[in-house]
């Protein structure tokens, strides 16, 4: 048997999204940051290739005058706008609408599509579905292609995919929570419903990640991809999470790709059971 | 005329365009997009969008998001 060169491995087919292929199924927003140089170089470790931005009014009267674009390489990374901080539908399709000029304005590939969020309150930034669904009609109809963060609710995550989403991302936590995947049963049901009879729809875990593992166990249930971004930002060491961050969803992709044992509630003997030598006799 | 731009009023020339005043605020066009009485002003459209008396603008940019 020969061994293969790991660029031959099943993990390294490339994962799609909408029009979009990339080779990372790790996309990371770019919020909460020290600082941009730290932002940066945690970008750059985790390998990723698609990152989130946010759309919010311009400081006019900011003397610095810097700006998140200028520590970003918009040549190398598809940018992907979200609407976070609305609450009604028709707030969420204006600010995708900015998103989308911004992005023409920059010749970036992120400018046909966008992260949908619409949210239903402040304490827990849960989403409000109602106003989710309509608002994915709505932004299906003006040509987006239409990223839903949304719950763990298998309902509601076929209903979004029946308006036309191109994705269903649900939440493993509430957002910035670092609670990790609370329900994986309903992730697992929201996987069987989406992609029953179209196994190529992608869906993502968007949010509630707090440290590599949860990303692995993410991944090992069968998602196509985790976007995260409190989890790096906000640890100790960005950069360095960043990078596990990365081998996480490669490890979490490879194992689910592997086809893991199944959980027995006893042992079974790794080595041979036959061949033993001879127990000493009791004295 | 007066005009609202992010919430804040402001004395502008009369039908000064969107590009204009984009200008006036010293930002970079690029940088920014253009709602106008919370209707987008496609960026094509900045230098032929004159504004007026009352308008409410926001402009807005990217920032750091997850």
């Amino acid at each position: 048997m020969s061994i293969q060169p790991a660029t031959l491995l099943p993990a390294a087919e490339p994962f799609r999204l909408g029009n979009h292929t990339f080779a990372s199924r790790l996309i990371v927003g770019t919020g909460k940051y020290a600082d941009y140089a730290v932002m940066a170089e945690s970008l750059e470790a985790s390998g990723a290739e698609c990152i989130t931005v946010a759309v919010r009014r311009e400081r006019l009267i900011d003397s610095q005058g810097r700006n998140l674009l200028d520590f970003i390489d918009t040549s190398r990374y598809v940018l992907l706008p979200n609407t976070a901080g609305c609450f009604t539908a028709d707030d969420a399709v204006r600010v995708a609408r900015l998103g989308r000029d911004l992005l023409q304005g920059l010749e970036n590939p992120g400018a046909d599509w966008v992260k949908l969020e619409v949210l239903g309150d402040k304490k827990t930034l849960l989403p409000d579905p109602v106003a989710t669904l309509a608002a994915t009609e709505n932004l299906v109809a003006d040509g987006f292609q239409v990223l839903c963060y949304t719950t763990d609710d298998p309902i509601t995550a076929r209903r979004l995919k029946e308006a036309g989403a191109t994705s269903v991302m649900p939440a493993g936590s509430p957002i910035g929570s670092g609670q990790g995947i609370l329900n994986p049963n309903n992730i697992r049901i929201c996987l069987e419903y989406l992609k029953d009879d179209d196994p190529d729809y992608p869906v993502i875990v968007d949010a509630g990640v707090g440290t590599a593992s949860d990303v692995t166990i993410a991944m090992e249930l069968g998602v196509d991809g985790v976007l995260l971004n409190t989890g790096i930002a906000h640890a100790a060491d960005p950069v360095r999470m960043a990078r596990a961050m990365k081998l996480a969803t490669e490890s979490g992709r490879l194992a689910y790709l592997s086809g893991r044992i199944p959980k027995r509630l006893y042992a079974t003997a790794s080595s041979p059971e036959e061949g033993t030598i001879a127990p000493l006799r009791p004295r | 005329m007066q005009i609202i731009v992010n919430g804040s009023p402001r004395e502008a020339p009369a039908k000064i365009t969107v590009a204009a005043l984009l200008a006036e605020l010293a930002v970079e066009p690029r940088y920014v997009a253009v709602e106008v009485n919370q209707e987008l002003v496609p960026r094509a459209r900045h230098r032929d969008w004159p504004l007026a008396e009352g308008d409410r603008l926001e402009v807005v940019t990217l920032v750091g998001g997850g």
